[in-house]
């Protein structure tokens, strides 16, 4: 179950336990939250009863970031979404030719889409064009997503040429939940098992392609990640440092195809764990 | 008079072009290291110059008492770039865990030999360190650590894992580490490594009944740690930004 508190960040949590998704209308909870008494609790975080929460969850009121295909049914991987690394004024590492990583991972987006469509899944994206969400709001789009994974593409300015790996967040601390509560700041902690198995199918697939790639997925602390609540990974290609961009181009078919075969074979480990109730 | 002239010029031949044989298989064996040695001087040079830049900005704290001790620092390895490998160093240092994470520190900074092998940018400096009374190390480094660093995710994970690295084998009473820019938390190192919370440096000394505090999950060195929490019964916890 997931609770999303509207548009503003400062509001915004996750709740877990439950068994179905529950989005939040923000005026309701904005109100709710508002009083001084609330905001003035332990530096950084704030209570609010449950009974609260269930009553203003039922309000039903679509989030921001939140996509068609939030109503999906329980218990199966549905939706993967893409998130197409930077944009805006921030364009990722540069190469020497010109290369900006920004316009590069949106282009691996669009072959992506393809690929994980033809797969079957639907497709939610971070970012359509050359702007540059936060990382929460990047978070908040997959948050708002029930049987989704989430995919960041990054293109690395070191590393071989040619080859690609997929990081994992580092271990995070345990969170416990006797009332289906978790903080944004560490949504990631109950999924990192589920995106380790993601993260070491992907690699996989993608090592039969990029020969010198790692065997399976790494794990690096990487703040994007962080806040995401559903299985999430991160892939980075190198690099922007070839020396001719059609190498990156013709890197993106087999990148994307590897992805999706990736994804698709995760589906039944999904499956498993929410029939299994080791998701949240 | 002709007859024995002949025979003297004919040895001068041969001798002539016997030398020159051995000038030139000689050229042949030493050009090559030559050649090397010039590289390596040039290295050195380019580190010289850095390093007495850095010296100018913020001399290294030595003591000459200090005892030499063989360091052991992390740059990447010569075999596989994506991975660090340790170095051992001779270094005079102090016994003041705080005196001794500022030089290893500034060692780091100073690159190896073969500045390829780098893992933290020439123009970054360390502006301050200091330790906290539960053996968190805040490392306070200019701007040109996050500006200068090649962006990527392994690039900037390595940078934070050769500093953990190093110091988990050098100042063994440090069990954390937090990272500062010019003074200021920020939210990542350059668009992706996070930064908002500490680094585990030494898991065994956290993992110490002494420090119960420990956070099992991130025994890890160079993952990042959070204090734990738990949400009791009856309360939510939001994130307020």
């Amino acid at each position: 179950m997931l609770l999303d508190v509207g548009n503003s960040r400062r509001f915004r949590f996750l709740g877990l336990g439950g068994t179905g998704l529950l989005v939040v209308g923000a005026a309701v909870m904005a109100f709710a939250f508002e009083t001084p008494s609330q905001t003035q609790q332990t530096p950084g975080a704030s209570t609010l009863p449950p009974a609260s929460a269930a009553t203003a969850g039922q309000s039903g009121t679509q989030a921001a970031g939140s996509a068609p295909g939030s109503q999906t049914p329980p218990g199966g991987l549905n939706i993967v979404v893409l998130d197409p690394a930077h944009g805006g004024t921030d364009s990722g590492a540069r190469g020497t030719g010109g290369i900006q990583e920004s316009e590069i991972t949106l282009e691996f987006a669009a072959q992506m889409r393809r690929a994980l469509e033809q797969q079957g899944f639907q497709v939610v994206q971070t970012r359509q064009g050359n702007d540059n969400p936060s990382f929460d709001d990047r978070s908040a789009t997959a948050n708002a997503q029930r049987g989704a994974v989430f995919i960041s593409l990054h293109i690395a300015s070191t590393g071989i040429p040619g080859t690609v790996r997929v990081y994992v967040n580092s271990d995070l601390p345990p969170v416990k939940t006797t009332n289906g509560f978790i903080p944004w700041d560490l949504a990631q902690a109950p999924f990192l098992g589920l995106s380790r198995k993601l993260g070491d199918l992907v690699q996989g697939m993608l090592t039969q392609h990029f020969k010198g790639s790692p065997d399976t997925a790494q794990t690096a602390t990487i703040r994007q990640l962080r806040t995401t609540a559903a299985p999430a990974i991160a892939v980075e290609v190198s690099s922007v440092v070839v020396n001719n961009r059609t190498d990156l181009d013709h890197m993106a078919p087999a990148v994307a195809d590897a992805i999706a075969r990736g994804v698709a074979a995760f589906k039944p480990l999904y499956a498993m764990a929410t029939t299994s109730g080791a998701l949240p | 008079m002709e007859p024995a002239a002949e025979p003297a010029r004919g040895r001068w031949k041969f001798w002539l072009t016997t030398l020159l044989v051995f000038a030139v298989i000689g050229a042949a064996i030493v050009a090559p290291i030559l050649r090397k040695r010039l590289t390596r001087a040039a290295r050195l040079q380019q580190q010289s110059e850095e390093q007495a830049r850095r010296e100018l900005i913020q001399p290294v704290p030595v003591n000459p008492s200090d005892p030499r001790v063989k360091a052991e620092l992390f740059w990447l390895s010569d075999e596989d770039s994506s991975m660090l490998a340790p170095v051992a160093v001779e270094l005079p240092l102090s016994s003041d865990p705080v005196l001794r994470s500022k030089q290893v520190l500034n060692t780091l900074l100073a690159g190896p030999v073969d500045v390829g092998l780098r893992t933290l940018p020439p123009d970054a400096v360390l502006l301050s360190f200091y330790i906290l009374p539960d053996g968190t190390g805040i490392a306070d480094f200019s701007e040109a650590l996050a500006t200068s660093i090649p962006s990527g995710i392994q690039s900037e994970q390595l940078a934070v894992d050769s500093m953990t690295h190093t110091l988990e084998a050098n100042v063994p009473q440090l069990k954390r580490l937090k990272i500062l820019i010019h003074g200021q938390e920020v939210e990542t190192l350059a668009g992706h490594v996070d930064l908002t919370g500490t680094f585990a440096v030494n898991p065994a000394a956290r993992q110490s009944p002494a420090n119960p505090a420990t956070t099992p999950a991130a025994a890890k060195t160079g993952a990042l740690v959070v204090p734990p929490l738990t949400v009791t019964l009856g309360t939510v916890k939001l994130t307020q930004r």
